[in-house]
């Protein structure tokens, strides 16, 4: 299915008050692969998943998503096989209960009834919210409004899933839940994290990027060994890949061992 | 600024309100904004200095708030929000209307203040009015029920945003003004100087935001029609509730009824 590709063409976008967020970046994520996109603060991580859905237009350079090419005018097809996670959830929900919010884009894609009442029920289950359906959701904690927000992006079931710091946030136990949820999703997934054990763990492919460029794209292994490409970038080795300190004390003091 | 927080809080719990399934709720919601009209239009047209044959029209509002089981006391705090504004409205008017109007014994009332507290009764009949209707339907619904009545699209949708843009701009005031109070060290602020750069800051802020929902929605598929999750057809129900309402307004209004009760007691 070459619906599923997602290719940018020397992207450029700048801010109206002259930032430069991105400078000239091209890559293409093929169908069913698991990109994280990394980078230290500011390095234009948001602002380059928010062209994959049209939130941001390019100042110059492309976006095709399969074959099309995002304009205005596909724009809404576009927007039905993206679902996007925005790094903040207070960006993402504006329906006065978690039922409601979670329903509006199934609403909006002509389901009802029962088949509705389904999808939001299971959307909301695989976050592990849906205890809280009748709750306003101004009313969540900080990490109940990140799973509801991804509930509204799974209950649309998109074809490809782009997520702004999906862990951002989350309890270790709704990070283990959210981690099997996305090694569940077999379509395409794009997403950016500091969070680089998960990276780690979930993605064959990193791209990073700093001060607006591509500064290295490839497995995601081999871009982690790389210590002086990491600390140019302002990153660190995930944990995992760093030897606990502790643990090996423990071990040269304990005979036997 | 607690009491900022409060009404916002209190303003998104009337749309919460409209979540119950009592024999209002789940009315149709296009009877309900027609029923709403109609008592709207009989009591805004009576005359400037009536006040005692408004006084049967508070029934309508008594009899809903019974019958949704609407908090009476959280509806009366709402309008008390709003009596302010109208009290500045009316104001002026018993100070150049002095023409008598009634004499009670030796006390003179004047047609400005008769015409104060008509406009106080009107506004109050009103206010709750467009209050219960949003309080048994939902904001959303009563929106979707105007288009289905004909109002243009672009119009409606122009509602909800501004509903939805008047939450925003609530939330931001709150976010900001509490971050301004923790740094202000139990002080006033920097008193006005603050203030103004503390506006300028917040419309920008809300602008931003609500242009970022706004584009939540447009993700998530919106492209103006609403969806309402509650079904509902106009039925035999609905029109027994339009035609008995009605009604009542009207011949409450064009006195038959009120002539009917005062012939009784006379
Ligand atoms: N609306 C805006 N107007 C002007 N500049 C902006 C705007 N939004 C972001 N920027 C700037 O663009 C750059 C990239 O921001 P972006 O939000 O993409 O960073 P990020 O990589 O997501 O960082 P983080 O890890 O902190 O989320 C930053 O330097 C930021 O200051
Ligand atoms: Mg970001």
């Amino acid at each position: 299915m070459s619906h599923h590709i997602v290719e940018a063409r020397n992207l450029q976008h700048i801010y109206p008050d002259g930032t430069i967020a991105i400078k000239d970046v091209s890559f293409r994520i093929t169908h069913g692969e698991s990109v994280a996109i990394i980078g230290a603060n500011g390095a234009g991580k948001s602002t380059l998943l928010q062209h994959l859905n049209g939130c941001l237009y390019p100042t110059s350079g492309q976006i095709r998503i399969g074959d099309t090419l995002l304009t205005k005018s596909t724009l809404p097809d576009i927007r039905r096989t993206v679902g996007m996670v925005f790094q903040y959830p207070d960006d993402q929900l504006f329906m006065p209960t978690v039922f409601e919010d979670v329903a509006f884009g199934p609403l909006n894609q002509g389901l009802s009834g029962s088949d509705l009442e389904e999808r939001v029920t299971e959307a909301l289950t695989r976050v592990g919210a849906e205890h809280l359906r009748i709750k306003p959701p101004y009313h969540l904690s900080g990490g109940e409004k990140k799973r509801v927000a991804i509930a509204t992006v799974l209950a649309m079931s998109p074809d490809i899933l782009v997520m702004d710091e999906p862990t951002s946030g989350l309890d270790p136990f709704s990070r283990r839940q959210l981690m099997a949820l996305l090694l569940e999703f077999k379509h395409t997934k794009i997403f950016t994290s500091h969070d680089l054990d998960m990276v780690l763990d979930l993605c064959q492919r990193t791209i990073i990027l700093h001060n607006g460029m591509i500064m290295a794209d490839g497995p995601t292994d081999e871009i982690f060994k790389n210590d002086t490409l990491l600390a140019a970038c302002r990153l660190e080795k995930p944990l995992s890949m760093q030897g606990c300190p502790l643990c090996s004390a423990d071990c040269a003091t304990k005979p036997g061992n | 600024m607690k009491p900022i927080n409060a009404a916002v809080v209190d303003l998104k719990q009337l749309d919460l309100l409209a979540d119950g399934d009592s024999s209002i709720h789940t009315l149709d919601s296009r009877a309900k904004v027609l029923v709403t009209l109609v008592f709207i239009v009989s009591v805004v047209s009576f005359d400037r200095y009536e006040i005692i044959r408004l006084l049967p029209f508070f029934v309508y509002p008594a009899v809903i708030i019974v019958l949704a089981s609407l908090p009476p006391l959280y509806i009366a705090r709402k309008i008390a929000l709003v009596s302010p504004f109208i009290i500045m409205v009316g104001l002026f008017n018993p100070l150049f209307d002095r023409d008598v109007l009634y004499q009670i014994g030796q006390v003179e009332i004047s047609g400005g203040w008769t015409s104060l507290f008509s406009l106080l009764t009107r506004s109050l009949l009103t206010v709750s009015a467009a209050f219960i209707l949003v309080g048994t339907t939902g904001f959303t619904a009563v929106c979707q029920a105007l288009q289905r009545l004909g109002t243009p699209q672009i119009f409606t949708v122009q509602l909800l945003f501004l509903h939805r843009y008047i939450l925003v701009l609530a939330d931001e005031t709150d976010r900001a003004s509490r971050a301004r109070e923790l740094r202000s060290c139990g002080k006033k602020g920097l008193g006005v100087t603050s203030f103004g750069s503390l506006t300028g800051h917040l419309l920008l802020r809300t602008w931003l935001q609500a242009d970022r929902i706004h584009t939540a929605m447009l993700a998530r598929g919106f492209t103006g029609r609403f969806h309402v999750s509650r079904q509902s057809c106009f039925g035999a129900n609905e029109l027994l509730y339009l035609l008995g309402w009605s009604l009542l307004f009207i011949s409450l209004r064009t006195a038959t009824l009120s002539d009917t009760i005062g012939a009784l007691f006379s």
